[in-house]
């Protein structure tokens, strides 16, 4: 069997899939790619399965080696990638010769990078999966010396080339965010919850694959009866506030249950870019209606049916390189998050 | 008007929203018996109902929780068919789901691997044995599972274990930790802090990912904690299932 090979490693790169739906009721989360909608760009660029597992590049990517040619695609939070020294176009298909070094670096903007495999990744599945679920101990990063099984390459069996691209919206630095009343939401009075969709926030550096901190100026952001809260279930998106009424966005691997009231859902079809919001970017979150919802919910779909129709042909620009290249770079931080515990 | 709606305004059972692609079915706005077997009962009822569109249920201390596909099956399609089932019983007094199972666990209460034995039998006013004796014999459910795979919540012990959350946490206890308050227990899938007293130890592995059955507990299992001696303790450590006993629940 042919391996990619781990030269080096940032301090979180992890295999991601599309996690482990089905297990609520034995408390653990789905989990899977932080930036679901990357992986299902990497699927289209390299025409295979979106169930293919992919290496997720938490801010910082590594330096690989494949004993087999191998195509590749790269999306998700733009990082500066070479092979061998070329300097490589994000959103894109490219072929990885047998013995050469891929090296990526760290995020531009954003904060998840993916590293997809022609073939995917063929590490065995655990419940049905191969994602790492570091919160619940399954999986971890990967580190210098790991061997990585690849999965046969159908696609490129059937001559299935690289060189292809995707152009993307930029969902990799903060901004407008739509988010739905829940259940909770009512516990807040109507003031805060005003007082929340004006408030401009930043993501804090506290942020993992739990959930992210959102920082403010001025006061925080309290529930009514706050402390007395049964534990209920709790999802992805959710806006939880902590003891202090500051806010925390749940993110895949979140407990399933928690006691911390939550003013909101963030709508399924902006959690890419919650998610790749980098440390310190911009975030605003604005209530939509339930039809709103659902409207954006039937584009998402749409959306991600038509990847693999908006591949397209890679044209080498030289000035759209140099633009890749003239990027700041943003370290990407990770660390342990507000965890409500019993 | 109920003390629920006294509290809160809200009348239950109650259908509310969890996000774009949840709705959660909550008998209780807090912990009882009724509530937690109606959430049970209730969340078998719709897995039997199999709608399409319904992707995983679940249940928390005292709500069903259905996850489902908005394009498939709207939000109030699926509020009208929960509203009918609500509507055919009492479900505060259906019986539990069939199938569930009995565990008891070898427990060493107190000593240096359990710390807070003590303080909280204080805190029960209770002697150590007594309330070593009161634990030992009480028959918990699995009230939900939470926060670590596997990790169930339990409960209801008696009234004299209201016993508040400490106002700081222990900064960690060790996998299988029995820890109690607010008249729960749970047993820690892995090391964790928590605001929970440290009453018992066991050797019980809630989360068995390399194993066919990586979650043993599912919600509406009962649990006994039955009381070792350290000596028992120490030997049960090389015993396969460090004597752990499940029977099926009859009925």
């Amino acid at each position: 069997m042919s391996h990619l090979h781990v030269l080096g490693a940032g301090p979180a790169v992890t295999v991601q899939d599309r996690g482990r739906p089905g297990f609520l009721d034995r408390g653990l989360s789905q989990g899977g790619a932080a930036d679901p909608l990357a992986l299902a760009e990497g699927a289209a660029l390299l025409g295979q399965s979106p169930d293919c597992a992919a290496l997720e590049l938490a801010g910082m990517g590594g330096r690989f080696r494949a004993d087999r040619d191998l195509r590749i695609a790269l999306t998700g939070a733009p990082m500066p990638a070479e092979i061998d020294g070329k300097p490589l176009v994000w959103s894109a298909s490219h072929l990885l010769r047998a013995g050469a070094v891929l090296a990526i670096g760290a995020a531009r903007t954003g904060s998840y990078g993916y590293l997809h495999l022609g073939g995917g990744i063929a590490t065995p599945q655990v419940l049905g999966s191969r994602a790492a679920h570091l919160a619940a101990g399954l999986g971890q990063g990967l580190q210098p010396g790991d061997r990585l099984p690849l999965g046969s390459d159908a696609g490129a069996d059937a001559g299935m080339g690289t060189g292809m691209r995707l152009l993307v919206e930029d969902r990799f630095s903060g901004g407008d965010i739509r988010i739905l009343p829940g259940m909770q939401t009512p516990l807040f009075p109507a003031e805060v919850r005003a007082r929340f969709e004006t408030t401009e926030f930043r993501r804090g550096a506290r942020a993992n694959r739990m959930g992210m901190a959102l920082e403010s100026a001025g006061p925080g952001f309290a529930a009514a009866g706050q402390r007395s809260i049964l534990s209920e279930v709790i999802t992805p998106g959710d806006i939880q506030m902590t003891g202090d009424g500051r806010p925390f966005v749940l993110l895949p691997e979140c407990q399933p249950t928690g006691g911390y009231p939550r003013i909101g859902t963030v709508i399924p079809a902006d959690m890419a870019k919650v998610a790749q919001t980098p440390a310190g970017a911009r975030l605003r979150f604005a209530f939509v209606t339930r039809a709103e919802a659902m409207a954006a919910q039937a584009r998402h779909a749409a959306h991600l049916a038509a990847l693999p129709t908006q591949v397209e042909p890679l044209l080498r620009d030289p000035h759209m390189m140099h633009d890749l290249l003239s990027y700041q770079l943003i370290g990407g931080v990770i660390s342990a998050t507000e965890e409500d515990v019993p | 008007m109920t003390a629920a709606q006294m509290r809160t305004g809200i009348s239950f059972p109650a259908i509310r929203p969890v996000g774009l692609t949840g709705l959660l079915v909550s008998f209780s706005d807090r912990l009882e018996e009724p509530a937690n077997r109606a959430a049970l009962a209730f969340r078998a009822a719709v897995e039997a109902a199999a709608w399409p569109g319904v992707e995983e249920t679940s249940t928390s201390l005292a709500s069903s929780y259905l996850r489902f596909d908005p394009l498939i099956l709207s939000p109030e399609a699926l509020t009208e068919r929960l509203r009918a089932l609500l509507s055919t019983r009492d479900w505060r007094a259906a019986p539990l789901p069939p199938g569930r199972r009995l565990f008891r666990v070898p427990t060493l209460y107190g000593t240096d691997l359990a710390p807070q034995l003590a303080e909280a039998a204080a805190e029960a006013g209770l002697s150590p044995e007594a309330a070593i004796a009161d634990l030992g014999a009480t028959r918990v459910r699995v009230l939900t599972i939470g926060f670590a795979p596997g990790q169930p919540y339990l409960g209801e012990l008696g009234t004299a274990w209201d016993l508040p959350r400490q106002s700081a946490l222990t900064a960690r206890v060790p996998a299988g930790a029995l820890v109690l308050a607010v008249r729960q227990l749970t047993l820690f899938t892995a090391p964790a802090p928590t605001g929970w007293r440290h009453v018992g130890q066991t050797r019980f592995r809630c989360f068995r990912p390399e194993a066919p059955d990586p979650f043993p507990l599912s919600p509406g299992d009962e649990m006994i904690f039955a009381p070792v001696s350290r000596a028992d303790y120490d030997r049960l450590g090389d015993v396969t299932d460090h004597g752990l006993r499940i029977e099926e629940i009859a009925g």
